[in-house]
């Protein structure tokens, strides 16, 4: 079997990883993108991603570690299916980004970087997600929530709950 | 590149333009302190300490990162520069421990030393140090994260020193840590040199932590016992209860054709030396047929009876092995000892490279031979089989530096593919190493079906200038074909490798069947022909014949120095029993096992005298450790000869010289009033004679008498520096070489096989059987 064909990743990602490694002038350009991506589609950077990012490159898995330690966005640990980022840094702390986060806390009978037992959401303390203009702002994924109130904090977990159920009713 | 002048605390200084500040500097005697800074890899400008004030730019500049150009003034020295050092030295004492007193670097650390000197003695960080525990990575390689101050110099070491890439740095800011590629283990050559680099005690020697302190050891400059590349190391030596004890290596001194470089062998293969089973008493074989500890003086007396008693029975009656780890005056000595005393022919040693075809091939021909510091600096280079980074690391180290400095050319030609293509402009893979001579003679056909061959030839023939570096597999015909076609070129130089310390100082002095020192036939009219009158002139037995000569009892007596020929050629247990054989070596080997006197030698770290390197350059060895009970093989050559009743001042040439200091012309007939000619050759040199018969140097006079290519720059070579060997030089009638069998066997060692020392050294023995572990996992995936 070739190297590609016992990738880890769908076949969409392989695709793209594969023009993205050819876009730069040199290969490990391409090495923050396809840790981001990876990371979406995997959920987090495993020894096997990373093994196999380094060899889709050509560098060592050590290489990869060195790059990937440095940014805080990358984990090496599963998060939940649903990442809620709590921006507490000055625009958000001003509006009250610790009540928020405290009460995610609460909800979720988590802290910083935990996960909840079911995996639907895990919880983080971030710095500046750049929504200082509509703070207090918080991120789960991709998705942004901002000029929140306490109140709003149920209403959203409630929202995400349920569309896990959905997912996993799929 | 052109030279510009600036000024430097208001001192005019000249640098070609480029340069950077930090080396201007220290080129001029002014100190700038710098933890990241390294010569030779590239810059990181991590630490800060080399900040400097230059005029008319408002902040302050790292000096290592600052070319210098014409018209800029700086100021390296101010309250203002002291301050920022200071605060750069605050900060960095902020989390590194001050354990100095147990810390192996303490005495020689840069961080211990800038703090003493800029006073950053008390902190105002009042944050609690981050702890954590040492961690071992390797069996020589332990790091302490604390002492860690993110130089950065061991990961570019590793990465573009070494090429390993083992080492790298995760995580940021205050919890960036230096990270090994196996996650809590190093997966690498093991060379030791990130611990060598290290400005602090961060990363340590499995063999030397808590060892010792620096000051408590005296340092001897000698050269490495191990493969044939010729690496300077510094031995740390201290006394213990039987002499001297080695107890680390290195090249603080950056001294030699090595500069700081030593591979895993260099660093930490020395504990030989003391290892449990080194021979210390001369040992007899005794009625009961085994063998018994005795005195050095019976153990001689027997040796000389009977080596007595087998040259009174006539010519050729004892074969003599000698060695490619033991120095040249040694060889040199025991060639003349067997040829004018033992009286016999039949002397060889283990072959790793052939030598005589090489020599007779430059013969005549001035300046073709490559010394190390030429393929250090060449421009381009071919390299023709054999491994390098395995097999001659210093050469790879050299070839690798080159490439990233100098951005040399390197062509590969090999069956197999090897680590250094990463550094080749081009690397062809042949089928085999006759038919690339052939086609790069211009026989197209040779290599027809080899891709890329076309332009590999085509790229060395644009080269103006090229050093050829041939592995064992040129050999005979071969090597002589490769010869021929470079030598036919101009700018072509060569250099051929063999496996120990001393394998071309060996077969330089001689120590061939059918070749005397320096090449030169059995018969002639050379020099030493006329020292040698009355030797066996018809070509004697090599290596293998001898044994089998000895097994059957045809030769009545075989001599073995520093050589195991019953493990080389797989001897049964026992043969030898029908000649009295006599064996000279550090360990009890499986020759020694069958010999009827075993004399325990002297190792290369325990001796004085010179060896040549397989490039040809000629370097000394110096007395570091002291076993007691052993003597040098020079010593035991020298008293075997006197018990033997011997005039040896024949043999050794000491003293004032008691024959006629000059022929005035008045004597006649072949050697009537002949002139003592080492006297004579001493005074036209200007040299004293020496005044022992056991100081080895006495016979390196002689060896520069009357071997042609061993012409010694004295200056260099006393001061520790090498000096070229010039094979040119000699006269090699051509045709005492032709159809001659080389009898070349490569032993191919690897990064911690070194043949039998390899195997006593413990050190050495555990990072093979480790980094075998990873490999046999591997395998097993």
């Amino acid at each position: 079997m070739s190297a590609e064909a016992m990738t880890l990743f769908s076949p969409e990602l392989a695709a793209r990883f594969d023009a993205l490694v050819e876009r730069y002038p040199v290969r490990r350009s391409a090495l923050i993108p396809m840790l981001l991506y990876a990371q979406d589609e995997v959920g987090y950077l495993s020894d096997a991603v990373i093994d196999e990012v380094a060899r889709r490159i050509g560098i060592t898995p050590l290489d990869v570690r060195n790059v990937a330690t440095y940014y805080s966005m990358l984990r090496f640990v599963p998060a939940g299916r649903y990442n809620i980022q709590v921006c507490t840094n000055i625009s958000c702390m001003l509006r009250g980004g610790y009540r928020i986060f405290e009460q995610f806390q609460e909800r979720l009978g988590i802290g910083h970087k935990g996960v909840t037992a079911d995996g639907v959401f895990s919880l983080e303390e971030v710095e500046c997600i750049g929504a200082c203009c509509w703070a207090p702002a918080i991120q789960v994924n991709y998705d942004f929530h901002d000029e929140l109130t306490e109140e709003q904090v149920d209403a959203i977990l409630d929202e995400y709950r349920s569309r896990s159920q959905k997912a996993g009713s799929r | 590149m052109a030279d510009v002048t600036f000024t430097v605390d208001g001192k005019k200084l000249t640098a070609p333009a480029g340069t950077l500040l930090i080396e201007a500097c220290r080129k001029a005697g002014i100190e700038i302190p710098a933890f990241c800074y390294y010569p030779g890899l590239s810059l990181q400008a991590a630490c800060r300490m080399c900040v400097v004030r230059q005029e008319k730019v408002p902040k302050l500049q790292t000096a290592c990162t600052t070319p210098v150009a014409e018209g800029q003034v700086f100021i390296t020295d101010s309250p203002e520069i002291a301050q920022a050092r200071k605060a750069t030295l605050q900060l960095l004492l902020g989390n590194h421990p001050l354990d100095c007193p147990v810390c192996d670097a303490g005495g020689e650390c840069e961080l211990q030393d800038m703090t003493f000197k800029y006073g950053a003695g008390e902190s105002l960080y009042a944050e609690a140090k981050q702890h954590r525990e040492e961690q071992q990575w390797s069996p020589v390689v332990y790091f302490d994260r604390p002492r860690c101050i993110l130089c950065y110099r061991c990961v570019r070491m590793c990465g573009e020193g070494m090429d390993v890439w083992a080492l790298g740095i995760q995580n940021r800011g205050v919890s960036a840590v230096i990270a090994p590629n196996g996650g809590d283990h190093l997966d690498c050559e093991q060379c030791g040199m990130c611990i060598d680099v290290c400005p602090v005690g961060a990363l340590t020697s499995g063999t030397y932590r808590y060892k010792s302190r620096p000051w408590e050891m005296n340092h001897v400059s000698t050269v490495c016992t191990h493969c044939g590349d010729g690496c300077k190391v510094t031995l740390g030596v201290r006394r213990a209860d039987d002499g001297m004890e080695i107890v680390r290596a290195d090249n603080r001194d950056k001294s030699g054709i090595n500069g700081d470089f030593l591979c895993a062998k260099g660093r930490f293969g020395f504990d030989f030396v003391h290892a449990k089973d080194r021979l210390t008493r001369p040992l007899v074989r005794n009625a009961a047929g085994v063998l018994e500890p005795t005195t050095w003086e019976k153990a001689i007396r027997l040796v000389a009876q009977k080596f007595g008693e087998a040259v009174q029975a006539g010519d050729g009656q004892i074969g003599v092995i000698g060695s490619p780890r033991i120095t040249n005056e040694e060889n040199y000595l025991l060639q003349k000892f067997a040829r004018t005393v033992l009286r016999t022919q039949h002397i060889d040693h283990e072959r790793t490279a052939d030598y005589p075809t090489f020599s007779r091939m430059l013969a005549g021909a001035e300046d073709r031979a490559a010394s190390h510091r030429e393929i250090a600096a060449a421009p381009a280079i071919l390299v023709l089989g054999g491994n390098p980074t395995e097999e001659h690391p210093l050469l790879a180290w050299s070839l690798r530096t080159n490439f990233r400095l100098n951005h040399a050319r390197l062509y590969l030609a090999n069956t197999q593919s090897i680590r250094l293509e990463r550094q080749a402009r081009q690397a062809l893979r042949i089928p085999d190493y006759d038919a690339l001579v052939r086609f790069l003679a211009g026989e197209d056909a040779a290599m027809a079906h080899v891709a890329g061959a076309a332009e590999f030839r085509e790229a060395l023939l644009a080269e103006e200038s090229l050093v050829v570096v041939a592995g064992a597999e040129y050999r005979g015909a071969s090597l002589a074909a490769l010869m021929r076609w470079g030598l036919c070129r101009t700018g072509v130089k060569f250099a051929l490798l063999s496996d120990f310390a001393n394998a071309r100082g060996a077969a330089d002095m001689g120590i061939y069947p059918d070749l005397l020192p320096g090449y030169l036939p059995l018969t002639g009219d050379q020099p030493l022909h006329g020292e040698y009158a009355g030797m066996p002139a018809s070509s004697g037995l090599d290596m293998t014949a001898m044994v089998e000569a000895a097994t059957t009892g045809v030769l009545k007596a075989l001599y073995v120095v520093g050589s195991d020929p019953v493990s080389a050629l797989g001897v049964a247990e026992g043969a030898l029993r029908r000649s009295f054989v006599v064996v000279e070596d550090c360990f009890l080997t499986a020759t020694a096992a069958q010999a009827d006197v075993v004399l325990p030698a002297a190792s290369l770290y325990e001796k004085t005298g010179t060896v040549t390197s397989c490039y040809g350059d000629i370097q000394m060895v110096r007395k570091a450790a002291d076993v007691a009970g052993v003597k040098p093989d020079f010593e035991i050559v020298v008293r075997l000869a006197g018990a033997m009743g011997v005039d040896v001042r024949k043999l050794v040439p000491f003293g004032q010289s008691t024959g006629v200091r000059a022929d005035m012309g008045q004597s006649r007939g072949a050697q009537a009033g002949e002139a003592d000619r080492h006297a004579v050759w001493l005074t036209a040199n200007g040299l004293e004679p020496r005044l022992s018969p056991f100081d080895p140097l006495a016979t390196l006079d002689e060896v520069e008498r009357l071997v042609p290519s061993y012409r010694l720059d004295r200056l260099n070579l006393f001061a520790g520096n090498e000096t070229a060997s010039a094979p040119g030089a000699g006269f090699v009638p051509l045709d005492s070489l032709l159809g001659r069998k080389d009898g070349v066997v490569a032993t191919h060692p690897g990064l911690f096989r070194s043949g039998e020392l390899g195997r006593q050294t413990e050190t050495l023995q555990k990072l093979q059987a480790y980094q075998e572990g990873f490999h046999s996992a591997a395998a097993a995936d």
